[in-house]
């Protein structure tokens, strides 16, 4: 027979308490063990809330169904194809990150990026034409995320781009997202000039097919979750850092690269420009994050978050308990270091689905993981250590995959509960680059930011009400 | 024009992210209009040539670009010089910054190998930490009152489906394998176990077996509303359980007041289903007396009764037609004197009356014979408990004094882990000054950090009678008053 109330009875009981100081001193004063957990208020939330959802009796068991998900995701390379054939989108729908969006209210950046994808569409033949039919509506616009797909930054994508295809080996289902151009002036920083096009021409015309037929030779599709892993381990923490991952998938695939059927000057043309690209691997580490957040929805009772996005003026999360339902606050502007004289008052609000790793539990979740960047948060490796540590109070599991080496190998902390967000005060932490606020610009620095408290304070809202629905 | 710098190095590398940082801080010195330290990489170099600052020559991408502008000679020299030192610079990797745990989930995590969790939040938000604990398969003590019980309810089910166990809410007392918590005394141990939904009631229990040299097991305290016929006794149910389970317990004494009927019947059943023998010290008016409860216990173990122990006071003249004034900091303690006094004296008004029409709302002065629960939750809202924080009976006490209604003062005093360190010194000066006949119940043991004798001693120099029984001070009282024959 096991031990009554687990053990409760059998020795002296060690002890972590909350609340009056008074009560964990007298302990001590009897020589007991005592953690006093340095408990405050809620951040948000109303009592009730709180109470209905620490309570729901759904919550635990939906919390880990969802967390196994996630962890249980893989992703490996299984294609590289055209948008239009891989997403079957109408003609005249561009995608791009975050939350819906119209033309109205979209910020700069993410203009720039909508005019480029008319002109390099030819759906539009100067800038002003492009204006004039996105202001009319001849161009439809849907978020990234309604379609298994996401894009950093703009995020926008459209039928003629090409697109990482990558597969969750164990249940078939898939995620997909653009190819990364580099830095600097890029479409989805929101320039749109002509090296802007010319570059996105030939990477329609020349890298698009030369990777499609190097993926598609492999005998082993890429083990992309592999390489994200490792990534932290050689300095990487996935999101404002990819130069480990972008150098071992350059590895991985050019050796199918060079065996490609296509001018010499054409393969060391994809070379050269995948060496050059120290961001080439956060398109492949984003749709991997992708598969295991989107492997998650749909769980009753899980107040464990799937999306965190952004569209350049509006943060929107979405939760495991609420299904496809958005929640939304004005994006917050990130705070970091710029690119030559920029200065913040050039930056845009936050923008781009790449806060997907954070929900993953890397990027600023793995911080420590990245000592040559931990700069980003306040300035010394202590600050990016507490950053991690924090992180670890607000989420429900540590990802055995995704181990971060100066935690003593501990597990990213991964799943990010709403619950504990309200319950901590504590926002996530997200790493993240800065385009100008300006369309055309194109990038102007680096930094990090917080989603807006008020997507949580509805999240937390609506799935206490669904949780009062369902008992 | 603004002298300007611009030069390449080759062999020196430093992170982006580094130079980005150097660059501000260069950027940041008054006499510099313009500034970039960066690697000379193709976009780097446009942002130069953007900034009017591009290197002449084949700049090559492992090559360090210092480019910058100052307002003049001097302060180029100079911002030049703090860009090698800024590059220089190593910051020491210093400790690990601790993030102490927000949440008792988090402090689970965090501490080594945890048996019990103790929450003392605010009540509306101590139903999300016991939760914690519940989940992580841990009991927990919730100190906190002003919990919804439907939450209570909620998290003694979930507790029972965990096979763990919930204290409270509003549990002040409990003493696990000799670890006091809460509210308190310092008792031997020994082979009593007590299942307590009240903490007063608790403790005056304990410190009398210890006062006859009997110990205690484990004291689990329930919280005052599990024997309601809505929580329905879950916690009281599991806790007989577990101490029948426990080796150390031989004996279990329920203490608690009147329970709903059903309920007491469905304990009544459990405890007789059970391995170990359960005597109730409930109190009611067929049975007011936890002192008489223990004695009973006492005897069940084969053990005499000892002399419990006491001081006399001085004996101050009663004045005839003299009413009760019970202040008490225990609600159980409270109750038992009313229904010893009741009999006797009859009506008795109160915060918490023994029937509704007795009700004193919350006038502390009527006049009368009055028995008053400063422990009461409607009289600890936004301050501490009167066992810790005294100032509203020391008034009490005061403005007695001062409407010279003839009467004779009845007090408990609590000892023990938690409590008041010294109560008897601001209560001595409070009773000289109030110059009534004072008979105090002082429940605690010589262990307790106040220790009895000492406080007894001090107060009965201060001319009051002092009890370690509750019920033996009420009948003392209730002599004084001239109603000795009960």
């Amino acid at each position: 027979m096991s031990e009554p109330l687990g053990g409760l009875l059998a020795a002296p009981p060690s002890i972590v308490a909350a609340g009056v100081e008074v009560f964990s001193a007298a302990l001590r004063d009897q020589g007991t063990a005592v953690t006093h957990v340095d408990w405050r208020p809620p951040g948000f939330g109303s009592a009730d809330d709180l109470a209905q959802l620490a309570l729901d009796p759904r919550r635990a068991p939906a919390n880990r169904v969802a967390v196994e998900r996630v962890l249980a995701a893989g992703s490996v390379l299984v294609d590289v194809r055209p948008a239009r054939e891989v997403l079957d989108l109408p003609d005249r729908l561009l995608l791009h990150s975050g939350p819906p969006l119209t033309w109205e209210n979209a910020s700069g950046p993410m203009r720039g990026a909508l005019i480029g994808a008319c002109l390099f569409e030819g759906w539009a033949t100067d800038v002003e034409d492009a204006e004039r039919v996105l202001a009319a509506g001849e161009v439809a616009l849907d978020p990234c995320h309604h379609h298994r797909t996401v894009g950093p930054m703009a995020g926008v994508t459209s039928p003629s781009m090409w697109m990482w295809c990558l597969q969750d080996p164990a249940t078939g289902a898939q995620a997909w997202c653009n190819l990364n151009e580099g830095l600097g002036k890029v479409l989805r920083m929101g320039a749109f000039n002509e090296e802007v096009l010319t570059r996105l021409a030939w990477m329609r015309d020349v890298l698009g097919p030369v990777l499609q037929q190097a993926v598609r030779s492999r005998t082993e599709p890429l083990d992309v979750k592999a390489i994200l892993a490792q990534m932290l381990q050689m300095g990487d923490e996935g999101h404002n850092r990819n130069r480990a991952g972008s150098l071992m998938a350059l590895r991985e695939l050019s050796p199918s690269i060079v065996a490609v059927d296509a001018p010499s000057s054409d393969i060391a043309e994809v070379l050269r420009f995948i060496g050059g690209n120290e961001h080439f691997f956060l398109n492949l580490g984003m749709p991997t994050a992708k598969l295991a957040m989107d492997a998650a929805r749909g769980v009753p009772g899980s107040t464990m978050l799937t999306v965190m996005s952004r569209n350049g003026t509006e943060f929107g999360i979405q939760t495991a308990g609420t299904g496809d339902r958005w929640f939304t606050g004005p994006a917050n502007t990130p705070v970091g270091l710029f690119l030559g004289d920029y200065g913040p008052e050039d930056a845009n609000p936050d923008i781009g689905d790449s806060a997907i790793m954070e929900t993953y539990g890397v990027g600023g979740f793995s911080m420590a993981a990245a000592p040559a960047i931990v700069r980003f948060v306040g300035g010394t490796v202590p600050d990016a250590l507490a950053t991690t540590e924090r992180m670890y109070q607000l989420t429900l599991a540590e990802n055995p995959a995704m181990q971060i080496p100066i935690m003593g190998f501990r597990g990213s902390p991964t799943g990010i509960d709403v619950l504990k967000v309200a319950r901590t005060g504590w926002l996530p932490q997200i790493n993240t680059g800065m385009a100008g606020r300006v369309a055309g610009t194109g990038q102007v620095g680096a930094g990090l930011v917080q989603p807006p408290q008020q997507c949580f304070e509805q999240a937390l809202a609506a799935l206490a009400e669904e949780s009062r629905a369902a008992s | 024009m603004n002298p300007r710098h611009v030069s390449l190095r080759s062999g020196v590398y430093a992170d982006s992210v580094r130079l980005m940082q150097v660059s501000r801080e260069i950027g940041d010195r008054p006499g510099v209009s313009a500034v970039l330290v960066a690697m000379a990489t193709p976009l780097n170099l446009e942002l130069a040539a953007g900034m009017g600052l591009a290197p002449d020559g084949d700049p090559k991408p492992d090559q360090l670009l210092i480019a910058l502008t100052a307002t003049d000679d001097a302060e180029l020299t100079a911002a030049v010089a703090a860009v090698e030192a800024a590059l220089a610079h190593r910051e020491k990797a210093g400790d690990a910054q601790t993030i102490p745990p927000r949440t008792i989930g988090a402090g689970l995590v965090d501490a080594p190998d945890p048996t019990l969790a103790i929450i003392s939040v605010p009540g509306p938000y101590a139903a999300a930490e016991a939760a914690d604990a519940i989940a992580a398969g841990r009991s927990v003590l919730v100190f906190s009152d002003g919990v919804p019980v439907e939450q209570e309810i909620a998290l003694k089910q979930a507790a029972h489906d965990a096979g763990v166990l919930v204290m409270g809410p509003d549990c002040g007392t409990a003493i696990v394998s000799g670890v006091a918590l809460g509210f308190a005394n310092v008792v031997r141990r020994g082979p009593v176990g007590l299942v307590a939904a009240s903490g007063t009631g608790a403790q005056q229990v304990s410190s009398l077996l210890d006062a006859a040299g009997v110990g205690v097991s484990h004291v689990l305290g329930v919280g005052g509303r599990d024997l309601s016929a809505a929580v329905g006794g879950l916690a009281t149910l599991d806790a007989l359980a577990a101490l029948d389970a426990d080796p150390a317990t031989e004996r279990v004494l329920l203490v608690s007041k009147p329970p709903a009927p059903d309920v007491a019947e469905r304990v009544q059943q459990a405890a007789a289903g059970l391995s170990v023998p359960v005597r109730s010290a409930v109190l009611s008016a067929e049975q007011p007396d936890l002192t008489a409860a223990v004695e009973a216990l006492l005897g069940d173990l084969g053990v005499a009764v000892p002399e419990w122990p006491s001081r006399p006071g001085t004996a101050d003249a009663v004045p005839p037609g003299a009413v009760l004034k019970g202040f008490y900091s225990g609600g159980t303690l409270a109750d038992e004197a009313m229904l010893i006094a009741a009999p006797v004296l009859g009506d008795i008004r109160s915060n918490t009356p023994l029937r509704p029409e007795l009700d004193l709302g919350t006038d502390l002065r009527a006049r009368g014979h009055v028995v008053i629960d400063f422990g009461d939750d409607a009289l600890t809202v936004g301050r501490a408990h009167p066992m810790i924080d005294p100032t509203l009976r020391l008034e009490a006490i005061s403005n007695l004094a001062a409407g010279r209604e003839p009467a004779v003062l009845l007090l408990d005093v609590v000892l023990g882990h938690g409590s008041d360190p010294d109560p008897a010194h601001s209560l001595v000066p409070a009773l000289r000054a109030a110059g009534l006949p004072a008979v105090v119940a002082l429940v605690g043991t010589e262990a307790d950090p106040q220790g009895w004798s000492r406080q007894a001693d001090a107060l009965a120099e201060a001319g009051a009678a002092v009890f370690a029984s509750n019920a033996a001070a009420a009948r003392y009282a209730l002599s004084l008053i001239g109603e000795s024959d009960v």
